[in-house]
């Protein structure tokens, strides 16, 4: 990975391609299963006869799991901390049945009772964060409590009944941009999201340019930029399309802007904050964090509690989008979460992942959940399939991290299979040897100097 | 081939080894020969090859992976895992540790290699040859102990004793007293020796130069991956600079930096600094201590391994070691409070630590966030990083502290020892301190990049800056510092100008409490 701008020869590098998305080591994993992601609507289009992206099916796909992605976000943040949260279903539940009771029973209007539930989201987070903060109770423990907890709180406090939610609450997980402005068969609201989408993605690798000439860093050439942000606009645009062309009076769902704001905001907030990288160094080397002067206490109560709040939006969605809060909702999200995230390429030990990662792979789940039920694949077959799913996909990701390669489709791209050291730096003086000796199982001697041996 | 030189017969003899990973070679046409009964030892900086070596001799890359050939006891070995290389009585003891602490003694010595009757183990047969095996290494604890309350330097010899129980022929030893005091290594050395009596050959791996110098019998070097000679120690009557000029292929001439120290007023003081163990209350690992730092003063703590000069260190940043007992902290005259980590990096205190993988650093990291790490608020804005501004430090700390990377987007991983210290190094830099402690910071790193970081220590007391360095290595201690304290089980026994310590004087002082020491 260390080409030097001096030995760069414009042209075509098909290695360039590697770089146009991501490319940097710790996104090729992120490449990798976004091409399985492709792979798996394409597949699913041709095998349903065009049914995977009919407008209709795409809608309901974002409703169907825009809940389980919202607590993908967090659950990548409290595993790439080190810990695991098994509570969030429950939580979700035992929110969702508190929301719906105070807009039925104690006629609370609609947005009060959901800052009711972000609050309570808050207390239950701040419980769970403060015993696995400051009692030191592994998380594990502490969320599979609280996973019985409120699963029973749940069934407590609705009397295991199912209550019915007001029409106004289930705009958030069932509901579209209502229409405006000029008819053309079109949803406008969709256009307009489409629209800022793709000038949002424009402005981005614009910035990213800035950003890399500032640094000083190895730029990929101007082609392969112009190239990706078409692909990317030729993707937003079709996507765009698809939506706006749904039933009248259908657009792209509201769940799916909830999701789409938090991912942004999230993104941002673990890429570019102090907090963000806080939460990676706690989980990569937790020891040295502390010593470095993180407040890794305060990190990992935030964290936990965090991932409360957002199983109570969770919740929240969940129970709009089924018009109801019952005994039995919630029940299983913590585990398809938690594969989203391993399928998206985090590490069980912590301190690596991403929320857009954890999104994809939260997708690939969803698509084919969709696909197969699409081909009337019955539910436990399905359930089969996502399991080996799973297992294959973090499988190849052992398997190819112990080869010292990024990720089968990085591996594609690459033109050289061992990406550490394989570059002999320059050495001017005696001294100045190149000493890059990677750990493990990387060849131990990488560091020839050009100076001393003629090779 | 070339006739034997030693009166011992040839024991190993590998011919020719190339070994290749992609991309590169790590090891090109290496060849070296061992005889019976001696202790051969292998030199070479870091990246030379010499791991590498000892895995292909092992099995670890198996036969087929490299060329060239292994004669061992005058026949062509073709090991294709470990446990075949083992079984011919080669065994490998690796830099970190291959035992089970929560296991005893015993079951650590017999691990996967289980005295059995009718497929049930005999532990009263394990139990009975343990015993035999650990007085064969010098050992007399408890076979039932187990590992984690023994120190390294008994784990050391129970590996032993374990390579013994496999009727070893050909040991090898990877850095073997890395982790060991003085007393520990002088023992695991003469035992090295011993064995070589009762015929044992033993290749060994070593950065210290003394041990290999006093002990070994003959020693190849390696360089960039290619045998550049086979001394033999006796007749070419071998020093510890003409091992280096083997290994760096010149004359290195000045192994510490010339320096003219410019020592300022006092700025830094500790006094009646007590500290207690974190588990075991009555035990004081620091005992009313009290010292002082000059600026543009390198101060030197010398002590055994165990003295507490880390537990001292680590406790005056920001308690993060132990149990608070008393003592006060003086900056420029003025009491200063260091409750915490952040506390005192706030307070312009910095501490390198000793263990650069487990506490220095993230591995998984990059280099640009590692350079940051410690004083985010530098490059942030409203909490918001400016990764450009990140890009633009760790780039300036790359330049200046010489740290050899194709880019700051590298992962620390992928850098040897040497840069990743600088890499911790520049860390801490990056948090302005007035006092930068140092912790061995020289270990495991090789001869050319700790010559550089000596210059680094050096600019930075130019600076006007105060640094403690601690370190186990006397010769390092006394080339680097201006002033020398001693610890003794946890209390300050001396406090010499380094102009006058010499190696015997500061043992003397780091093994016996002295009643009262000047503090000035």
């Amino acid at each position: 990975m260390s080409e030097n701008q001096d030995e760069q020869k414009p042209g075509f590098h098909f290695r360039d391609l590697g770089k146009m998305f991501g490319g940097a080591q710790s996104s090729g994993r992120q490449v990798g299963i976004l091409g399985a992601l492709v792979v798996i609507i394409i597949l699913f289009e041709i095998l349903t006869g065009g049914l995977t992206l009919d407008p209709v099916n795409l809608i309901n796909l974002v409703n169907q799991n825009a809940y389980v992605l919202i607590l993908a976000i967090g659950m990548v943040m409290v595993i790439i901390a080190g810990h695991i949260d098994l509570s969030v279903g429950s939580i979700a539940a035992f929110i969702g049945i508190v929301v719906a009771t105070a807009m039925v029973n104690w006629h609370f209007p609609p947005i009060v009772a959901f800052v009711l539930g972000l609050l309570i989201g808050v207390v239950i987070g701040a419980w769970q964060g403060w015993w696995v903060a400051y009692v030191g109770v592994p998380a594990f423990i502490v969320t599979l409590a609280g996973m019985l907890i409120f699963r029973g709180a749940n069934q407590f406090f609705g009397n295991s009944n199912t209550i019915t939610v007001p029409d106004a609450f289930t705009i958030i997980g069932g509901g579209s941009i209502p229409d405006f402005g000029p008819q053309f068969g079109y949803s406008n609201g969709t256009l307009i999201l489409g629209l800022i989408a793709i000038l949002g993605l424009v402005w981005q690798e614009v910035r990213q340019r800035r950003t890399q000439t500032l640094m000083g860093a190895e730029k990929a050439p101007v082609w392969v930029s112009v190239v990706k942000v078409i692909i990317l606009i030729g993707v937003v645009g079709g996507a765009t399309y698809l939506f706006a062309t749904g039933r009248a009076g259908t657009s792209f769902p509201v769940s799916g802007i909830i999701l789409g704001v938090l991912v942004l905001v999230y993104s941002f907030v673990t890429r570019n904050t102090t907090f963000g990288r806080h939460i990676y160094a706690v989980g990569g080397n937790w020891r040295a964090a502390e010593l470095s002067g993180v407040k890794i206490k305060r990190v990992n109560f935030f964290v936990m509690m965090n991932m409360s709040v957002l199983a109570s939006v969770a919740g929240m969605v969940g129970v709009a989008r089924a018009g109801a809060s019952g005994p039995g909702d919630g029940t299983g999200w913590e585990l398809d979460a938690i594969a989203a995230v391993f399928i998206g390429g985090a590490a069980v030990a912590g301190g690596i992942g991403t929320i857009v990662g954890s999104i994809i792979g939260g997708l690939v789940i969803a698509v084919l959940n969709n696909g197969l039920q699409l081909l009337n694949v019955s539910i436990d077959r399905v359930q089969i399939i996502k399991g080996l799913v799973l297992l294959i996909a973090v499988g190849v990701d052992v398997y190819s991290k112990r080869q010292g390669r990024p990720s089968l489709i990085g591996l594609l791209f690459k033109s050289r299979p061992s990406d550490s050291g394989d570059e002999p730096i320059r050495a001017n003086d005696p001294l100045d040897r190149p000493t890059i000796e990677p750990d493990g199982n990387s060849p131990e001697a990488s560091s020839r100097s050009q100076s001393t041996t003629p090779n | 081939m070339t006739p034997p030189e030693n009166e011992f017969p040839t024991i190993l003899e590998m011919r020719s080894i190339t070994k290749e990973f992609p991309g590169v070679k790590a090891l090109e046409n290496v060849s070296i020969r061992v005889a019976a009964g001696e202790i051969h030892a292998i030199c070479g900086e870091n990246g030379a090859g010499k791991s590498t070596l000892m895995k292909v001799l092992s099995g670890v890359y198996p036969y087929g992976t490299y060329t060239g050939e292994i004669i061992y006891q005058n026949a062509p070995v073709r090991f294709r895992d470990i446990g075949q290389s083992e079984s011919a009585g080669i065994v490998i003891i690796h830099q970190e540790l291959a035992l089970i602490p929560q296991l005893s003694i015993t079951e650590n010595i017999f691990l996967g290699n289980e005295p059995r009757s009718g497929g049930v183990i005999n532990w009263v047969e394990a139990h009975r040859r343990a015993i035999e095996l650990l007085a064969r290494v010098g050992l007399t604890d408890d076979p039932d102990t187990k590992i984690k309350n023994i120190g390294v330097g008994k784990q050391q010899l129970v590996e032993i004793a374990k390579a013994l129980n496999k009727s070893v022929k050909l040991l090898i030893l990877d850095e073997p007293t890395a982790a060991l005091n003085e007393a520990d290594s002088q023992h695991l050395l003469d035992l090295i020796v011993g064995l070589k009596a009762r015929g044992i050959a033993s290749i060994m791996i070593s950065h210290k130069l003394n041990e290999i110098e006093q002990i070994s019998d003959s020693i190849t070097i390696l360089r960039d991956g290619r045998t550049v000679e086979t001394l033999n120690v006796k007749r070419d009557g071998v020093d510890e600079d003409r091992i280096i000029r083997g290994m760096v292929g010149r004359v290195l001439e000045h192994r510490f930096p010339e320096r003219t120290p410019h020592i300022g007023e006092v700025f830094f003081e500790v006094k009646n600094w007590t500290v207690q163990h974190p588990l075991v209350a009555e035990r004081l690992v620091v005992k009313d201590s009290s010292f002082i730092v000059r600026r543009g003063e390198v101060v030197g703590f010398a002590g055994l391994m165990g003295a507490g000069r880390t537990e001292l260190a680590m406790s005056i940043f920001g308690r993060s070691y132990g149990n608070f007992i008393s003592g006060e902290l003086f900056k420029d005259g003025k009491l200063i409070q260091a409750r915490t980590v952040a506390e005192a990096i706030d307070n312009g205190i910095a501490y390198v630590s000793e263990d650069r993988k487990a506490l220095g650093l993230n591995l998984l990291d990059d280099i640009k966030d590692s350079v940051v790490a410690a004083k985010l608020s530098k490059i942030t804005r409203a909490s918001v990083i400016d990764h450009v501004e990140e890009h633009r430090v760790a780039n300036e700390y790359r330049k200046s502290l010489r740290i050899k990377t194709p880019s700051v987007d590298e992962g620390v991983n992928k850098l040897s020892g040497g840069n990743q210290q600088k890499v911790v190094l520049a860390k801490w830099l990056f948090t302005d301190p007035d006092l930068l402690i140092l912790d061995e910071p020289t270990r495991g790193i090789d001869v050319g990049a700790k010559t550089e970081i000596y210059g680094i220590i050096r600019d930075i007391a130019a600076q006007g800056k105060g640094v403690i360095l601690i370190s186990s290595e006397l010769p390092e201690l006394l080339g680097v510092s201006d002033r020398i304290y001693t610890i003794f089980e946890g209390a300050i026994t001396n406090n010499i100008p380094a102009s006058e310590a010499d190696p015997e004087t500061l043992l003397k002082s780091m093994t016996s409490a002295k009643k009262k020491v000047t503090v000035q």
